[in-house]
C-alpha cells in the first residue's frame, strides 16, 4: 500500500512539473470557471454531507483531497477580494510613514521557510517600503535561516524595482543603505548585548565585512541610534523576547509582523502600547500589502486562505450535524 | 564537588544577572555574564549535531525499523556540513560568505530546504481540517464557545467575513464578523493571554528562587 502511494504521489509530482512547463504564465481562470470550480467544491461538500448524516463518515484522504482542492485552485482565480484595514495594521503603517528619509530601521529576521508564506510577504513589503522611503535598513536575525529570509526580501524589493539592483541608476548600495548582521546564537542575551552594543554581538556582518568598515553602522552603537524597530517572528526567539528587552529596558519603538498561530500571544503587548502595532498572519500581511500600495503573494494568497478556512468550517459544521443527528436517533 | 560547583555557579550567575537589573552600576556585569549563555549556546551547536548523528549512526548500524530514513538523514547531514564548511560552490572562494549567491548551502537552501520545510507546516492544513471534521464537537458549552469563536475568527481573519455581514449598519458594527474577530483577540483573547502571562511570570520567579538558593537539584540529575 505504501509503494501504490508513492508510486501515485510521484505520478503527481511529475504531472504538475509537466504542467508548470505547457501552460501559460501565468495561468488564471475565466470568471466562469473560477464559479464552476466553486461550485464543484460546494458540490462535493454536499455529498461529504450526506454521507457522514448516513453513518458513512468520509476516508480521510477524502479530506484531503477536498482541502487540497480547496487550497490549490483558488491560485488561478482572479477575485478581488475586499481586504479590510484592522487598527493593529494600521498602527504599523501609521508608525512606518512617519519617518523621515534617512531614518535607521533595525528588521529583525526571526523565521524560517516553514513560516515564510506568511512572513515573507510582510518582509517583502516592508523592504520596498524601506527602499522606496529612503531609510537605512539594518537586518540581522536570532533564527539560523533568518538572514537568508532577509536576504529574499531585499531580492523581492529588487524584483519590484530593478533600478534599486547593484549597478543600476538608483542602486541601493549595501553597507550604505542595507547591512545584513547575519545570525547570531544565544537568543534573548543577543538582544541584551545588544543593548550596550551592537557591535559586541556582531563584530562583522554577514559577509565578514568588519562592523566598523560599515559606512551604514559608523554611528549605531546601541538600540538608543534606531529609530524603529520592526520584529519578523515565527516563535521563540522572537518578538516576545525583543519587547521585554528592547522595548521596555532600551525603550526601541517596535512593531511587529507574527505568524497566525503566535499573534493572539502578542496582544498584552500590543494593548499595553509596548508594540506599536502588529501583523498577524496571512491577513496581516496582505492588509499591510494594500496599505504600502505593494500587492504581493499575501494578497494573492488570501483567496485560497479564505477558501481552506471555509474548509475547515463545513467539516466542523457536517461532523457536529452528523454527530447530533445520531445521538439524537440513539435516544 | 561534583554537585556543590554547579550549585554554586547557577547562585551566583542567577544573583548577579537579578542585581544587574535592579542596580544600574552593575548593569555591564550582567550583559558580561550573559557572555557565558553565547559560548554554551555555541556547544549546545556541537553536542546537538553529534547526538543526531550517534542517534542515526546506531539505527542505521542495527538495521531498526525505517532504519531507510536515517541514512538519508545522515546523507543530508554530511553534504549540508561538508558543502558549508569547505564552502564548496561558493564564487568567493573558502573566504566568501556562506550565503553568497549561488554557492552551494545558499542552492541548499532556496533548492530544498525552503521548499521541503515549507511543505511539511503545509501539511497542517490537511490534518486541522481532517481532525475537525472528526473531533471537534459541540460536546458541552464550553466546546460550544471555543467552536463559535473558531468560526467568528477563521471568517474573521478572511474577507468573507466581511463580505458576508459588511451590510450591517454602522452602529451596529461590532456585529460585523472582522469586528467581533478583533472584539474576541483584543478582549478574550487578551484577558486570557494576560493571566496565563503574570501565572507563567510568578511561576518563573519561584522556580528561579529555588534554583538561585539551591532548593531545586533536579537539573543536575540523579546522583547515580
Amino acid at each position: 500500500m505504501k509503494r501504490t502511494e508513492l508510486v501515485v504521489s510521484s505520478l503527481i509530482v511529475v504531472a504538475l512539473m509537466i504542467c508548470k512547463f505547457l501552460l501559460p504564465k501565468p495561468l488564471l481562470f475565466s470568471p466562469l470557471v473560477s464559479t464552476i470550480v466553486t461550485i464543484l467544491i460546494g458540490c462535493a461538500f454536499l455529498v461529504i454531507f450526506i454521507l457522514t448524516v448516513k453513518g458513512k463518515p468520509i476516508e480521510r484522504r477524502i479530506v484531503f483531497l477536498v482541502v487540497g482542492i480547496a487550497l490549490v485552485f483558488p491560485f488561478f482565480m482572479k477575485v478581488e477580494l475586499p481586504i479590510r484595514i484592522s487598527p493593529e495594521v494600521q498602527q504599523v503603517y501609521d508608525k512606518m510613514s512617519s519617518l523621515p528619509a534617512g531614518s535607521k530601521v533595525l528588521a529583525a529576521f526571526d523565521y524560517d521557510p516553514p513560516s515564510a508564506p506568511e512572513l515573507q510577504p510582510m518582509a517583502d513589503a516592508f523592504m520596498k517600503y524601506a527602499f522606496e522611503h529612503d531609510f537605512k535598513v539594518i537586518m540581522m536575525g536570532l533564527w539560523p535561516q533568518g538572514p537568508q529570509q532577509a536576504n529574499q526580501s531585499v531580492e523581492a524589493a529588487w524584483a519590484y524595482n530593478p533600478q534599486w539592483m547593484p549597478d543600476s541608476a538608483d542602486e541601493k548600495v549595501y553597507g550604505v543603505d542595507y547591512v545584513n548582521l547575519g545570525f547570531q546564537s544565544g537568543n534573548e542575551f543577543v538582544i541584551l548585548r545588544m543593548g550596550e552594543s551592537f557591535k559586541s554581538m556582531f563584530p562583522a556582518d554577514l559577509y565578514y565585512t568588519a562592523y566598523d568598515s560599515v559606512p551604514l553602522l559608523k554611528n549605531i552603537h546601541n538600540f538608543s541610534n534606531i529609530d524603529w524597530g520592526v520584529n519578523f517572528s515565527a516563535g521563540k526567539p522572537g518578538t516576545v523576547e525583543w519587547v521585554q528587552i528592547a522595548v521596555d529596558r532600551h525603550n526601541l519603538p517596535m512593531s511587529a509582523g507574527n505568524t497566525a498561530v503566535q499573534a493572539p500571544m502578542a496582544y498584552p503587548y500590543l494593548n499595553a502600547g509596548q508594540l506599536i502595532g502588529l501583523m498577524g498572519g496571512m491577513a496581516g500581511a496582505a492588509e499591510f500589502e494594500k496599505l504600502t500600495g505593494h500587492t504581493g503573494k499575501a494578497i494573492t494568497f488570501l483567496l485560497s486562505q479564505t477558501y481552506a478556512h471555509v474548509a475547515v468550517i463545513l467539516f466542523i459544521l457536517i461532523g457536529n450535524v452528523a454527530f447530533f443527528l445520531n445521538k439524537k436517533e440513539k435516544k | 564537588m561534583k554537585r556543590t560547583v554547579p550549585l554554586l555557579i547557577t547562585g551566583i550567575v542567577g544573583t548577579v544577572l537579578i542585581v544587574s537589573v535592579l542596580i544600574p552600576p552593575a548593569q555591564s556585569l550582567g550583559e558580561d555574564f550573559s557572555l557565558f549563555f553565547d559560548i554554551i549556546a555555541v556547544f549546545a551547536f556541537f553536542l546537538g549535531g553529534g547526538n543526531l548523528f550517534r542517534i542515526h549512526l546506531k539505527k542505521v548500524f542495527h538495521r531498526k525499523e525505517d532504519y531507510g530514513f536515517s541514512i538519508v538523514t545522515l546523507v543530508g547531514f554530511l553534504v549540508t556540513l561538508t558543502i558549508g564548511l569547505f564552502k564548496i560552490g561558493n564564487p568567493e572562494g573558502i573566504s566568501g560568505s556562506i550565503t553568497a549567491a549561488g554557492s552551494g548551502l545558499q542552492t541548499i537552501f532556496v533548492s530544498i530546504i525552503t521548499p521541503l520545510s515549507s511543505t511539511m507546516y503545509a501539511l497542517l492544513a490537511f490534518y486541522v481540517a481532517s481532525a475537525s471534521y472528526r473531533a471537534f464537537r459541540a460536546k458541552n458549552r464550553e466546546a460550544t464557545i471555543l467552536l463559535v469563536s473558531a468560526f467568528v475568527i477563521l471568517l474573521g481573519r478572511t474577507p468573507l467575513g466581511m463580505m458576508l455581514t459588511g451590510w450591517i449598519p454602522e452602529q451596529f458594527s461590532i456585529f460585523q464578523i472582522p469586528n467581533l474577530a478583533v472584539w474576541i483577540m483584543n478582549s478574550a483573547n487578551l484577558a486570557g493571554q494576560r493571566s496565563i502571562l503574570i501565572g507563567v511570570g510568578l511561576g518563573v520567579v519561584a522556580m528561579s528562587l529555588r534554583l538561585i538558593l539551591g532548593m531545586d537539584r533536579t537539573y543536575l540529575g540523579s546522583d547515580k
